[in-house]
């Protein structure tokens, strides 16, 4: 038999099996979509993998340019996906992502987290100095508005309740918030230069308009409205900050086979953080439309509520509100125990069957 | 000028390699055009209606002194569907929205597969610097410059778009005609041109004989037409009509 004449064999035995192809495809298109009849079903689908390689090896080699080798390019692609789709179980990946993931990625931040907060405290204190020293430098952060405000002695916060209500408040607040947190992260994309130059501003304008109030006796009034939700908000910004700084490192000095990978691995890792903000955020929203503007609140239930919402920030940071689980850990074994055998031993003797 | 669209090769366990053919600048703006007009479209008529409803007259202003009604009921829903659109469509849809299933392509991972909801996310939010400084500068450029025709968005979360695979079922190839005849059947109208006449003329009788029990009339095979580049034509048009309908 000539090569040609086996070929041709080949062909008309490989077409011969477009019913199985079909089955296959059908079954990896519907468990595309979560429909499966039972688990021999979805298990057969590691076999229908199987047999679309091998006969889509042969197809491509012996007729390149048909129909049946479209098919069955679609066919595996497809079988491909479906099959390496992960799980989703929504509630066990919020539950994971809050009491394991984000735990995680604060302490992987944790010297980024440091830096940014040094940065931004030291803007604050710059802001605070430029401004105490050189009063006119307030108009480079504040609005002419909020200047003549000021200087009439008042603070924009005063009867903002009488404009706006607090949930429209409320809901402003947090929208900015969440705004200016995301393009924090984002803007580590510019090397981390775009983030610094966020965390810079923000610090600037904090220490500036405390400066301003401060020259004009209102400096415990600021602090008065600040105290209830700004100190997560202000936690939030410099996190936010720390996972911009994460991704513009990632950049620098990549840790991973290149730029690119470095970048996609820290921004994946450190945008996980950022869903923790933006419910923090939202919190913070609340706080500022409803306790902050409300002059019936008084210092002490202000900073009550700061303290505590500051303490459950940590708490869920830390995953201190869920239920750590210990189940497939690996914890270091102590030193007796750390030589070959010996724990297994250990084990095997807890349920008396050794020795 | 038919330009080659590159392939993404995924490495398979199976050692067969994925090939999955990358979508470009045209076909993602394509894709994003339609959903921006899909989602205008949704935030007009929910501002629309909410207005309607909320003044109780025909109107679509905002009041002078609005309350929190008019932003929890009109504003925010308006402001969620247009900002939100491609994050919750491409979570609801494994990775697609209207815009690219009508584009024909849709979001994967380098390895293949379906992104998870955090790289989604990811991408969506990595959208504030793709936007830059205008019409999405920074990702319109970042397509087209990259080799995989990737934004900043794509790059953050590992994914890329790539096209569908074309619908091409056996079964569609003619409900009657097993595999072997309708591969047969393929390749003599795509290489039909390239044929001596004569040729192509034998090897179309005898696939279309195959299914007509009786013997064909001379209608079937076109010797009753006026030239013989309308029996040509004729018999082309039937091998067109088995590979679509199943019979000649």
């Amino acid at each position: 038999m000539n090569e040609s004449t086996r070929d041709q064999a080949l062909k008309a035995a490989l077409l011969q099996r477009s019913e199985l192809w079909k089955a296959a495809a059908e079954r990896a298109h519907r468990l595309a979509r979560g429909h499966a009849a039972d688990v021999s079903d979805a298990a057969q689908l590691a076999d229908d993998y199987r047999l679309l390689a091998r006969d889509l090896a042969r197809v491509r080699r012996l007729m390149p340019d048909t129909r049946a080798r479209a098919f069955l390019e679609a066919a595996y692609a497809q079988a491909h996906a479906t099959l390496h789709r992960g799980a989703w179980h929504p509630g066990y990946a919020l539950l994971t992502l809050f009491r394991d993931e984000i735990p995680a990625v604060v302490t992987w931040l944790r010297p980024h987290i440091i830096w940014a907060t040094t940065i931004f405290v030291l803007t604050v204190l710059a802001g605070y100095w430029m401004v105490h020293t050189y009063p006119d430098l307030i108009g480079l952060f504040a609005s002419p508005d909020l200047i003549a405000t000021v200087e009439r002695g008042q603070l924009w916060t005063e009867g903002i309740l009488n404009v706006v209500p607090s949930s429209v408040l409320s809901l402003q607040i947090l929208t900015n918030n969440v705004v200016v947190s995301l393009f924090a992260y984002c803007a580590g994309f510019l090397f981390g230069l775009g983030t610094l130059y966020i965390l810079g501003l923000n610090g600037l304008m904090l220490g500036a308009v405390f400066a301003f109030t401060s020259l004009h006796g209102l400096g415990d009034d600021l602090f008065r409205f600040i105290v209830a939700h700004g100190c997560v908000e202000l936690s939030v910004m410099c996190l936010s900050g720390a996972a911009g700084a994460a991704v513009g490192e990632a950049l620098i000095r990549p840790t991973h086979t290149n730029r690119r990978e470095s970048f996609r691995i820290a921004a994946l890792r450190s945008g996980k953080l950022l869903i923790a903000c933006v419910v923090l955020l939202t919190g913070s929203g609340v706080i500022e439309g409803y306790v902050s503007p409300n002059p019936r609140f008084p210092l002490w239930a202000r900073i009550f509520i700061g303290a505590v919402y500051w303490l459950f920030m940590i708490a869920l940071l830390r995953g201190w509100l869920f239920r750590r689980s210990r189940q497939g850990t690996l914890h270091p074994l102590p030193p007796a125990l750390d030589t070959p055998g010996t724990a297994e031993r250990l084990v095997l003797r807890q349920h008396g069957s050794f020795e | 000028m038919n330009i080659p669209t590159p392939d993404l090769v995924v490495d398979s366990v199976t050692g067969v390699d994925v090939v999955l053919p990358i979508a470009g600048p045209g076909a993602r703006s394509y894709a994003f055009l339609i959903d921006w007009f899909i989602r205008a479209i949704l935030f007009v008529a929910w501002y629309v209606v909410a207005a309607l409803i909320y003044n109780r007259r025909w109107s679509l202003t905002a009041p002078f002194n609005p309350n929190a009604w008019w932003f929890v009921f009109v504003v925010t829903p308006a402001a969620a569907i247009y900002f939100l659109y491609h994050a919750v469509l491409e979570i609801a849809m494994h990775g697609r929205t209207p815009g690219k299933r009508i584009a024909g392509i849709h979001i994967i991972t380098r390895d293949g597969g379906s992104p998870s909801v955090g790289a989604l996310l990811t991408r969506n939010v990595f959208r504030l610097v793709d936007t830059l400084p205008l019409f999405y500068g920074v990702g319109l450029v970042a397509t087209m410059l990259t080799r995989d025709h990737v934004r900043v968005g794509d790059m953050a979360a590992g994914t890329l778009l790539a096209y569908d695979q074309p619908a091409v079922t056996l079964a569609s190839l003619g409900g009657k005609l097993d595999a072997s005849t309708a591969e047969i059947l393929s390749e003599l109208l795509q290489r039909w041109p390239a044929l001596d006449v004569r040729v192509r003329r034998e090897l179309a009788l005898g696939v279309l004989s195959r299914y007509r029990s009786e013997a064909l009339p001379p209608a079937t095979t076109g010797l009753d037409a006026a030239t013989p580049a309308q029996a040509d034509a004729s018999l082309r048009t039937q091998l067109e009509r088995l590979a679509q309908d199943g019979a000649p």
